[in-house]
């Protein structure tokens, strides 16, 4: 632990990162409970984080592909567990938005939540240490540990603050993703004995040096490992049952990071640990994950589209882009793994966004049922245009952010399987069918009769969504400030393991687009 | 005196090789004589004890710094070996003592029974046999040992003789109790009769050359003696009906203290001297290891009553246990080391709330009795919400890394399938642990949390000093962890 002080006195702004919401959870543990204190100290404790999270930028930018601001500190000596922590170009991204939207959480809780409001804040920041580290940890057991220290608050966030059907409703989140991660668990466990270490960057740099070689048996015990937490996580159609009543019962800011962020960790760790670790079981399995996802992206548009329910549909919803995503990473080609990556960042924004103006919605109307809504685009034409920017940047509209993400994703898939991209597409095509008929049916038309004031957007709710538009025009027209970054991690990734090298499809790092006509005709001549 | 007959006494450096045994036996009666003239003034008769316990555990610390550093030292004539895994248990069953002791002293209090100051003696009493098991040599001292102890828990276990439910608790555990005590001792009886010794050193020398049929037997009795004692399936049956009846201090105590030690013999005996039959047991305990934690876990989960719930968690745990048992390396007695102790921090702690939500002659043992204690009690809820987290096994508790280490050391003997269940039984596990988070954080305060007063400061301390051990271990697990290898090693 003292090298951990060391880190923090030599300025790693990892290190500060990090510990920031933890000393924020103690800090709010110990304030009085009746003031708002407490929300001073999580809005300052989390903005902190954000501020020091910006600093892990430039080190990134310098050498994306390798993993900078690293902390590395001896934790259990006896089995060689380090507190081993590092952010490269595709965590770097993550981490900068689960810090931009706790903060933005900690001020909706204020408004959105009428009880015991310490204590859901205390969670938050909790939360928050959890998931920086799931994005950092670069040592599987501190991953491991960092992933269920996320999953305990989300628990009784969802348990405690939840809507009448709570108490199952999260003992099933809870034990669905705790059965998910024990078997990761025994992954990596397995990896350990094989490989008799925890260290990912060891133990790629091992695989890929031809030092230890794992069978394809064993690959598969792994893969399978890995991919029944982080399946469980994202969700992947069929273990994604837990999802609706979750994102629908959940209290409004811990919905809006359920599926802004927790849902980036099992993409996550697809990406980074999945397919890096067992390339060839990846490989093997990746026809029937695709199929998986593709289902869940056409199954969960439809249900979308069905829903009476404004949050359920945009769970639905949800669910069904995170499939695209899944889709994308069992690509195996450049597109898909930027695509990927930069779709977590942009689903975060616009689904972010949507949760949190859907939030908006209830506050003001104490229903969610599209029925009960109706017309008030002329009582409140400001709430109305800004959910219209974030519905379209959600279903891909060029110039806002899900289009990039999309398209590199589609593009990612076609190289690899043409009929993918024609199922994948579809369900773009059936978001904005569903995005676009909820938003006429809450918004336009004529006014329902039972309501009679709708109040507008006020400066406080402002606040948080201005932030998240801007970033949506940012992400979707000056794709440049973020991609060079994320295009040299994912093709270091890519290329770790030599196994990797085989089944993706060669193409030119920095390239892409050029390149993708080349890649197709190689494809094509391949068969 | 003749000097044949000199031999025969034993040097003065066996007493102090036993002294904590010597001091709590010592404090034990002194109790029992004090409790006589006290006129029901009962406290300084527990803090008396408290400070017997720990004479006991400040005598057993240069055992501890010593221990893993010497080898086994023989005592009374091969009947004892004072090593450093003896020396491991012997801490921890002080240390379980001592706790259970603190936070018995309200509980006697406010149950207001009529009898009292012996309570205490008979925890010592149930130390002193649980301490000669873990040192034993001979199965003739493992016998006695278990004896003691299950005498003195049995007595607890009825320890409110006015409560029926004690009383049934009390029967049941005494009958089934002593039945699996026959079967150890005639698998004694069998052993003799093969080897013609119950020392252990004999036993180990005999096995390699020796291996007849029978000698099977002998171990499948002594096996079944113990299994009763650890309550492992198929021979669980008493457990949940014992934890439920008896007063939840004694429940803690007894899912604590007599199955470490018990599960120490099971390591001594199986990993030594029954260790050159390897393969005939090895499917023996990976059964019985999957078994319990499937029982338990599985009979959990529609439980109201709390104490029963924990009754059926214990025999779960006690599953764990059976698997780092299974994996029969130096590694998985070292896991079980360490899962034993953590598994004693968090159960004692648990029991502790539980006995202080129950309120007087324990009404309030429902899991929807702990409702609200989240708003009534935020600190003692935090507590206990730390302790079942440990239970169902959430990193940064010591029961995660106890779990951790048992899969490791069963994947290192490549006990694949016994590890990839084991780990479905622990997400199974997480669903009736859930309950009492459910309880304690989302639901309106009840009956029970309303009337609640403070906890008094030395069930407090038995509590604060629980969670402290459980977040240690999962802080900072490599320090107990390098002990316990260090003491497994001098087992041989």
């Amino acid at each position: 632990m003292d090298s951990i002080l060391a880190a923090i006195l030599s300025a790693n702004y990892l290190a500060i990162t990090l510990l920031i919401p933890l000393a924020g959870f103690f800090v709010v543990t110990a304030a009085p409970r009746r003031s708002r204190l407490p929300f001073f100290y999580a809005l300052i404790s989390s903005l902190a984080a954000f501020v020091a999270a910006l600093r892990l930028i430039p080190p990134v930018l310098a050498h994306a592909a390798n993993f900078t601001s690293e902390i590395d500190s001896p934790w259990v000596e006896g089995l060689k567990i380090r507190l081993h922590m590092g952010v490269d170009g595709i965590s770097l991204w993550l981490i900068l938005l689960t810090t931009l939207l706790v903060p933005m959480a900690v001020w909706a809780t204020e408004k959105m939540v009428k009880e015991r409001r310490k204590s859901f804040f205390a969670m938050l920041m909790l939360f928050e240490f959890g998931l920086i580290g799931v994005f950092s940890a670069l040592d599987m057991f501190v991953f491991y540990v960092f992933w269920e220290i996320a999953l305990v608050p989300m628990y009784l966030l969802v348990g405690g603050w939840g809507g009448p059907n709570r108490f199952k409703v999260s003992v099933k989140f809870f034990v669905y993703t705790m059965a998910g991660s024990v078997l990761m668990l025994g992954s990596v466990l397995y990896l350990h004995t094989l490989t008799g270490s925890f260290d990912y960057p060891e133990i790629l740099k091992a695989v890929s040096s031809g030092q230890t070689s794992l069978s394809s048996r064993d690959q598969m015990l792994i893969f399978v490992g890995l991919l029944a937490a982080f399946a469980v996580k994202a969700p992947v159609f069929p273990l994604h049952t837990w999802l609706p009543n979750t994102y629908a019962e959940a209290p409004m800011p811990a919905t809006f990071l359920l599926a802004a962020v927790m849902s980036k960790m099992g993409t996550y760790g697809l990406l980074r640990y999945a397919i890096a670790l067992a390339p060839s079981a990846a490989h093997r399995l990746a026809p029937w994950i695709a199929v998986c996802a593709i289902i869940g992206i056409v199954y969960g548009a439809l249900l979308a589209l069905v829903q009476t329910n404004i949050k359920r549909l945009l769970a639905y919803s949800s669910f069904s882009h995170v499939g695209v995503i899944v889709l994308g990473i069992f690509a195996f080609d450049q597109q898909g793994a930027d695509g990927a990556v930069y779709q977590m960042l942009a689903h975060g924004i616009s689904t972010g966004a949507l949760f949190l103006l859907v939030g908006y919605l209830e506050s003001r109307r104490h229903s969610l049922e599209i029925a009960d809504f109706g017309g008030i685009a002329g009582l409140a034409p400001r709430l109305a245009a800004v959910f219209s920017i974030a519905l379209f940047a959600s279903v891909g509209l060029p110039t806002l952010c899900n289009f990039v993400g999309e398209f590199l994703l589609l593009q990612g898939a076609a190289l690899a399987n043409f009929n993918w991209a024609i199922w994948a597409a579809l369900g773009v095509i059936l978001s904005a069918s569903y995005m676009l008929w909820m938003y006429q049916r809450v918004f336009l038309g004529k006014l329902n009769v039972a309501i009679e004031h709708f109040q507008d957007l006020q400066w406080r709710d402002w606040v948080p969504i201005v932030p998240l538009l801007l970033l949506m025009v940012w992400l979707g027209c000056y794709t440049q400030s973020f991609m060079p970054s994320i295009s040299m991690a994912t093709s270091q990734l890519l290329d770790s393991t030599n196994m990797n090298n085989q089944y993706r499809v060669k193409l030119d790092a920095a390239g892409g687009g050029v390149n993708a006509i080349n890649a197709v005709a190689e494809v094509l001549h391949a068969r | 005196m003749p000097a044949s007959l000199a031999g025969l006494i034993p040097p003065v450096a066996d007493y102090l090789r036993i002294l904590p045994e010597i001091l709590l036996a010592f404090f034990g009666i002194a109790v029992m004589m004090l409790e006589a003239v006290s006129r029901g003034k009962r406290t300084y008769l527990g803090v008396i004890s408290l400070v017997g316990i720990a004479a006991a555990f400040v005598t057993n610390i240069p055992g501890l710094i010593a221990g893993p550093l010497i080898g086994p030292e023989t005592a009374f004539h091969r009947m004892l070996v004072v090593d450093g895994f003896g020396i491991f248990f012997r801490a921890v069953i002080i240390g379980v003592g001592f706790l259970s002791t603190l936070a018995s002293l309200s509980y006697l209090d406010r149950e207001d029974s009529r009898a009292g100051g012996e309570f205490y003696s008979l925890i010592l009493f149930s130390m002193v046999g649980q301490c000669i098991m873990v040192t034993a040599d001979d199965l003739i001292m493992v016998f006695i040992g278990l004896e003691i102890s299950s005498i003195a828990t049995y007595v607890m276990a009825g320890f409110l003789r006015d409560d029926r439910r004690n009383n049934e608790s009390a029967l049941k555990y005494f009958l089934l109790g002593s039945f699996a005590t026959a079967f150890l001792l005639y698998g004694t009886a069998w052993i003799f009769g093969l080897v013609g010794s119950t020392n252990l050193e004999d036993i180990r020398k005999w096995m390699p050359e020796n291996q007849t049929a029978i000698i099977s037997v002998a171990v499948a009795l002594v096996f079944v003696g113990l299994a009763f004692k650890v309550s492992v399936a198929p021979f669980q049956m008493w457990a949940p009906d014992v934890y439920q009846g008896a007063p939840a201090p004694a429940s803690g105590f007894m899912s604590a203290g007599p199955k470490a030690a018990a599960f120490a013999v099971f390591f001594r005996l199986f990993m030594t001297s029954f260790l050159p039959i390897h393969e005939r047991w090895a499917w023996l305990m990976w059964g019985c290891a999957l078994g319990t934690m499937f029982v338990g876990n599985l009979g959990a989960l529609l439980q109201t009553n709390v104490k029963r719930l924990m009754g059926y968690s214990s025999i779960a745990h006690a599953g764990y246990v059976m698997v780092a048992l299974t994996a029969a390396s130096s590694i998985g007695v070292s896991a079980a080391m360490f899962y034993l102790v953590s598994y004693a921090l968090m159960n004692i702690g648990a029991f502790a709330v539980i006995g202080y939500v129950a309120s007087r002659h324990e009404r309030f043992v429902r899991i929807e009795d702990l409702a609200g204690l989240g708003r009534r009690e935020p600190a003692t809820a935090a507590l206990l919400s730390i302790f079942v987290f440990s239970l169902i096994g959430v990193p940064l508790t010591g029961g995660f890394f106890g779990k951790f280490y048992v899969f490791q050391a069963a994947l290192n003997s490549h006990l694949v399938w016994l590890t990839i269940l084991g780990l479905v039984n622990s997400a199974i596990a997480a669903y009736y642990y859930l309950r009492i988070i459910v309880a304690i954080y989302m639901r309106e305060p009840d009956v029970a949390t309303m009337q609640l007063e403070a906890p008094p400061f030395s069930l407090r301390l038995a509590m604060w000093v629980s969670a402290i051990g459980v977040l240690g271990l999962g802080l900072f697990p490599s320090a107990l962890l390098q002990f316990a290898t260090n003491s497994a090693a001098t087992l041989r």
